[in-house]
């Protein structure tokens, strides 16, 4: 699992901190506000990527998060996790943009361009500095093959998969953003990884075969 | 030896699993699950490569920049909510309600005091027994027609179940409200067939507005495969039979006809 979570005397001290800027926002200090943006928004746009697959999607997610938090700010509990809070707010409107999305999708499609030096380009996805053109062509192959397979899971899948395996979050949290039970919301990270595992077993495992071939020669 | 499901083996390496314990033991004796982990853990490897852009370093202050001009000068505090147009609707027709029962109960001719406990609490499982009632009628009526969606034109690449997706998102939101309640009433039979309802409206809510007929015969097929439609029809069976019986005995000698309607209007109001 990719997490990047603070240690758990860092993560006190910002959620004090937290507190001390919701409170003084409340009391009309909007630029303690944008102490709140600046801490948390690297954190919700990496969720929002992860879960709308593309960059100006995931743009939008963070702007609409942090204003809807904004505006609900006098709903906010005290005693709550300001980062979690924002986090679900902008998992519910990433459901919300991929909902969008998936129509307006079905309407023109796109096709993928790799620019090089950014995270569209294949060779990013190679580890070693001089990837074999067989290692290459297969990487290209994998990463579309990951993109489809994260792109068929259903709306619930995805967010459930996102949250909990690259986010590290609980079955309650998303269980509160699916609406749902806790079981539903286990239920959901099972269904996604055994879609995606589907999907891309073969593509790894023909992976395998490819770095072990280009070690023999 | 038994072996651990996918599901058990995914929920472990998720860190979701209920008996982690039991599954470690398992697999510190077993080759053939810890090689079925290995492969669910390629597959998680090979996603972790995925890589999320870098904003950049000044990411929060371009985010800030994009919204302040939009933010309003002072956030509203939790009481201005109520006044929000949605939030007041509801508030007004929370206080109607209120209004009606409270007539209700004084136009109700009153029984003997240790009669009140035992009347409130039939009134509230038949509230409950009639909702749940009425909304598994609902999904029900929503999950016979996706299961009887087609193309209008056999030609037609795509079916447009949009409908049927909306209803199942309105109908998601009472289901979660139904199941919490059963499960406080200590219902579990009725929560456990909410649940597994409440998954089914999931995937329908979630689903695409228009799908193929491929997509559509996996729905169908998984609404099959759990039964869901027949749970739903037994436990609506059962809600009716309960209502009947739950039904307030016609009142005590020497009452009057009219007294008698009188409780039966009061009881349709609730």
């Amino acid at each position: 699992m990719n997490r990047m979570q603070p240690s758990v005397e860092n993560a006190q001290t910002i959620a004090e901190s937290d507190a001390v800027a919701v409170e003084r926002t409340l009391a009309g200090d909007r630029d303690a506000f944008r102490v709140l943006v600046e801490r948390h928004s690297r954190n919700v746009f990496r969720l929002a990527y992860r879960m709308t697959g593309n960059r100006p999607d995931a743009e939008e997610v963070v702007q609409e998060a942090f204003l809807r938090a904004y505006q609900k700010l006098g709903k906010f509990e005290a005693r709550a996790n300001f980062g979690t809070w924002v986090y679900r707010i902008a998992a519910n409107y990433a459901i919300d943009r991929m909902r969008q999305r998936k129509k307006e999708e079905a309407r023109k499609v796109e096709p993928v361009i790799y620019e090089e030096g950014t995270e569209n380009d294949p060779v990013t996805l190679v580890q070693d500095a001089a990837p074999t053109p067989e290692r290459l062509a297969h990487n290209i192959e994998l990463r579309k093959q990951m993109k489809i397979a994260l792109a068929a899971l259903s709306h619930s899948e995805r967010t459930a998969f996102v949250m909990r395996h690259w986010e590290g979050c609980a079955i309650e949290e998303i269980a509160a953003v699916l609406k749902s039970s806790s079981s539903a919301a286990k239920n959901a990270v099972f269904r996604a990884v055994q879609k995606l595992r589907l999907a891309l077993q073969p593509f790894v495992v023909k992976g395998t075969q490819v770095r072990a071939m280009g070690t023999e020669s | 030896m038994k072996h651990m499901t996918e599901e058990e083996l995914i929920a472990y390496r998720e860190g979701v699993a209920s008996q982690r314990a039991v599954i470690a033991n398992h697999l510190a004796a077993c080759e053939e699950c810890r090689a079925e982990l290995e492969r669910i853990e390629a597959v998680l490897a090979a996603l972790d490569t995925l890589p999320v852009p870098n904003p950049g370093d000044d990411y929060g202050g371009h985010v800030w920049r994009q919204i302040a001009p939009r933010l309003p000068e002072r956030p509203a505090r939790w009481w201005q909510a109520w006044f929000e147009p949605q939030r007041l609707g509801a508030l007004v027709t929370v206080a109607a309600l209120l209004v009606v029962a409270f007539l209700t109960g004084r136009i109700t001719k009153r029984g003997p005091i240790g009669n009140d406990v035992a009347n409130t609490e039939q009134i509230r499982e038949r509230v409950l027994v009639v909702a749940v009632g009425e909304h598994l009628g609902r999904s029900e009526m929503m999950l016979v027609e996706l299961s009887n969606a087609a193309p209008l034109d056999p030609a037609q690449e795509h079916v447009n179940i949009s409908a049927e997706q909306h209803r199942a998102e309105n109908l998601l939101d009472e289901n979660r409200l139904y199941r919490q309640t059963a499960l406080q009433e200590g219902n579990a039979a009725l929560a456990s067939v909410l649940d597994e309802l409440e998954r089914v409206l999931l995937d329908v809510a979630h689903s695409p507005d228009q799908v193929t007929p491929a997509q559509l015969g996996k729905i169908r097929q998984k609404i099959e495969a759990q039964g869901i439609l027949f749970k739903v029809r037994v436990v609506g069976r059962e809600l009716q039979e309960r209502q009947q019986t739950t039904k307030p005995a016609p009142a005590a000698n020497g009452s009057k006809e009219s007294e008698r309607n009188k409780y039966d209007r009061a009881e349709c109001s609730v």
